[in-house]
């Protein structure tokens, strides 16, 4: 039973990384209908960020708690710039163009962000500092669930209760829901199209460099590639909860991570990719708008 | 489209063709082309790099008491990250530029891909660091030889250190799926079956670059192995270690050389300490490593990498041969190889008729206080 116990929280912690990463994905896809393939570097800049500046500060000694909030503001004002550049450079000039144009560019743009951290810093693996410390509380189980993994499971939950309630019961949520819905219809209406996108791909960046700040202390090493394969295994978890939804995007984050862990835990690490990859296919044979996906009709 | 054969296109596409196949035309026969092939950027640089730095400074000291045979030696270098699909491009380049001889490749998988391109053009290869056991136990390369002992001999050096030095026979065998890391976890359980003295209560391969190995972690702790024999290389090896500190595991974990490299103590930290790799044998009383070691440091202000004192000894070896046989062909070097010993960093070697060098095999180091030391 405890076997048991163990590989959920090992599911849940893996499934709140991909959701941090995922909820980006999923809100850039809401709002402009592209697969934001760069945003996987973004959490990877995010996340460098947030060494340099706890590297920097730790020689100077700063407290702990010092060192973790300024990191983690200053990666989520550098990451959002990111974004909010990305956004005017790689995809405004193509909001027009067919829907192949922005995705081939938002690939170029994760390879250019990909070699430009590589160049600027370097290829080897950077030994992350622990930001999080063991809490001596959690010491009795933490052999079953540590700090960093109740801190990252904790922060999801917050971040998409915040997220969803901005999005019902705000004024930018209600402009981001009808930009949503139909762009031209809500220029029309008065609503600035461009500054709700810019929020977007804002709010977005953000979740990813905070993710970036707290995955790289779970960790606990960092590489100019690792936005890769987040991208790719969070990208993968936002289409299977529903792209475009946000509780979505953190449902499919945590059933991926789950029997990814239970595959490899029940049956053999060998082929835990084999078994997410098998459950992302059945879920969209039967249910193609994925698991809390709105089925879009488009009426002429 | 109408084309219109005018004189003009037809001047200038033979002008571009021309200008084009120059480079193929080359100088041939004025220096002695030597090819260091590795990973040189990429999470794998670390592996690579140091092998530019041994043949920089074997050649230099070459070309300064005037070549071999007369002629100057040139190196050229060429990147292949570590990735088999890399490396093929990697060894057609060298190729074509005329490479003579190559160092290299690093990594098992990369160089498996790319013999098929120097067998048949008859270019000699020396790699510092493939251990793969097909290499030269299968017989398919002809023109492949190594200045580091083979997989084959790996597996059982680290298993009998578990085994028999640590005293522990719950064995949990994790490999990463790999060509490097795949063969040598199999011999290695292979190995422990074969003697009879441990038991393999659990053989999975992890995926490499995956965020979280929480799970494969938590079943080493349910196989309930005393220790964890890996094959795989030291980013993945740093993120289990870190796991299994973080769950407070005591299991001991045993790995093989491609973890025993100074980045994985640099990025597992603390939770290195205490772990064991083999590695190429120690060579610290040697006098020839030494002067190495010393003319690394003279010239790059440094200690030397990982496989330095192989990539020191084989590019010696490869230009000794050239020079006792008087020429690059692959017939009248392979004869030198195999029967003249020559003094290196790695001891005095020799090559049998698979490839492998004699004289040479592995040592198990241990991380202590943040370096790696070799056990006794």
């Amino acid at each position: 039973m405890e076997y048991f116990i163990e590989l959920l929280f090992s599911g849940l912690t893996r499934g709140s990384i991909y959701a941090l990463i995922a909820l980006g994905y999923t809100m850039v896809y809401g709002i402009i209908g592209l697969i934001n393939f760069a945003h996987g570097e973004i959490y990877m800049i995010g996340a460098f960020t947030a060494f340099i500046v706890a590297t920097v500060l730790s020689i100077y000694g700063f407290p702990l708690l010092a060192i973790v909030i300024i990191a983690g503001v200053s990666a989520v004002v550098w990451a959002s710039s990111y974004g909010y550049t990305i956004e005017k450079i790689a995809y405004k000039p193509l909001r027009h163009a067919p829907r192949l144009s922005p995705l081939i560019s938002a690939i170029g743009m994760s390879i250019f962000l990909q070699n430009y951290v590589l160049l600027a810093q370097t290829s080897d693996f950077l030994p992350f500092p622990t930001l999080i410390p063991d809490l001596d509380f959690i010491e009795p189980i933490a052999h079953i669930v540590g700090t960093t993994d109740l801190v990252i499971l904790i922060t999801t939950i917050v971040v998409m209760v915040l997220l969803t309630l901005v999005i019902k019961f705000t004024k930018i949520g209600k402009a981001m829901r009808a930009t949503a819905q139909d762009r031209t219809m809500a220029t029309l209406v008065g609503i600035n199209v461009n500054n709700v996108i810019s929020a977007t791909f804002i709010v977005g960046s953000s979740l990813a460099a905070i993710g970036g700040l707290l995955i790289a202390s779970h960790i606990g090493q960092i590489n100019f590639y690792i936005g890769f394969i987040a991208g790719i295994k969070a990208f993968t978890a936002a289409v299977l909860g529903g792209i475009g939804s946000i509780p979505g995007a953190v449902l499919g984050s945590l059933v991926l991570g789950l029997t990814e862990s239970f595959a490899t835990g029940y049956v053999s690490s060998d082929y835990e990719d084999v078994f997410a990859f098998t459950l992302l296919v059945l879920i969209l044979i039967f249910k193609p708008s994925g698991l809390l996906g709105k089925a879009t009709n488009q009426k002429v | 489209m109408k084309f219109n054969l005018s004189g003009k296109l037809l001047a200038s596409s033979a002008c571009v063709l021309l200008a084009l196949s120059a480079p193929v035309l080359g100088v041939a026969g004025d220096t002695i082309k030597f090819g260091v092939a590795g990973p040189h950027s990429g999470d794998l640089a670390s592996y690579g790099l140091p092998s530019i730095n041994a043949a920089k400074i074997v050649i230099d000291k070459v070309n300064a008491n005037g070549g071999i045979n007369g002629k100057m030696v040139e190196m050229l270098v060429e990147d292949d990250v570590c990735k088999p699909e890399i490396s093929t491009n990697t060894a057609t380049k060298l190729v074509s530029d005329g490479v003579e001889v190559v160092l290299g490749h690093i990594c098992s998988g990369a160089t498996i891909a790319a013999m098929p391109i120097y067998k048949d053009s008859g270019v000699l290869v020396m790699s510092p660091s493939a251990t793969s056991d097909a290499l030269t136990l299968s017989g398919d390369y002809p023109n492949f030889f190594r200045t580091i002992a083979p997989n084959a001999a790996q597996s059982p050096a680290m298993v009998d250190f578990a085994i028999n030095k640590l005293g522990l026979t719950k064995i949990a065998v994790i490999h990463d799926k790999g060509d490097y890391g795949k063969p040598l976890a199999e011999g290695a359980k292979a190995y422990i079956e074969k003697t009879g003295k441990g038991e393999v209560v659990l053989f999975e391969g992890i995926t490499p670059g995956a965020m979280d190995y929480s799970a494969i972690v938590q079943k080493i702790k349910k196989s309930g192995a005393d220790v964890v024999v890996f094959g795989g290389y030291h980013p993945e090896a740093s993120k289990i270690v870190t796991i299994m500190k973080k769950k407070r595991l005591k299991t001991k974990f045993v790995s093989d050389d491609g973890v025993k490299d100074d980045t994985f103590i640099k990025v597992a930290g603390k939770a290195a300490e205490g772990v064991y790799a083999a590695g190429p044998q120690d060579n610290s009383s040697n006098p020839l490593a030494l002067e190495a070691q010393e003319a690394h440091k003279a010239a790059f202000g440094s200690d030397p990498g990982a496989f330095y004192e192989g990539a020191y000894a084989a590019t010696i070896v490869m230009l000794n041969a050239i020079e006792k046989a008087g020429s690059t062909k692959l017939a009248d070097l392979k004869k030198v190889l195999q029967t003249e010993k020559v003094a290196t960093p790695v001891g005095s070697i020799n090559f049998d008729e698979n490839g492998d060098a004699i004289g040479i095999g592995f040592s198990m180091y241990v991380v202590a206080d943040g370096a790696y030391v070799v056990v006794k």
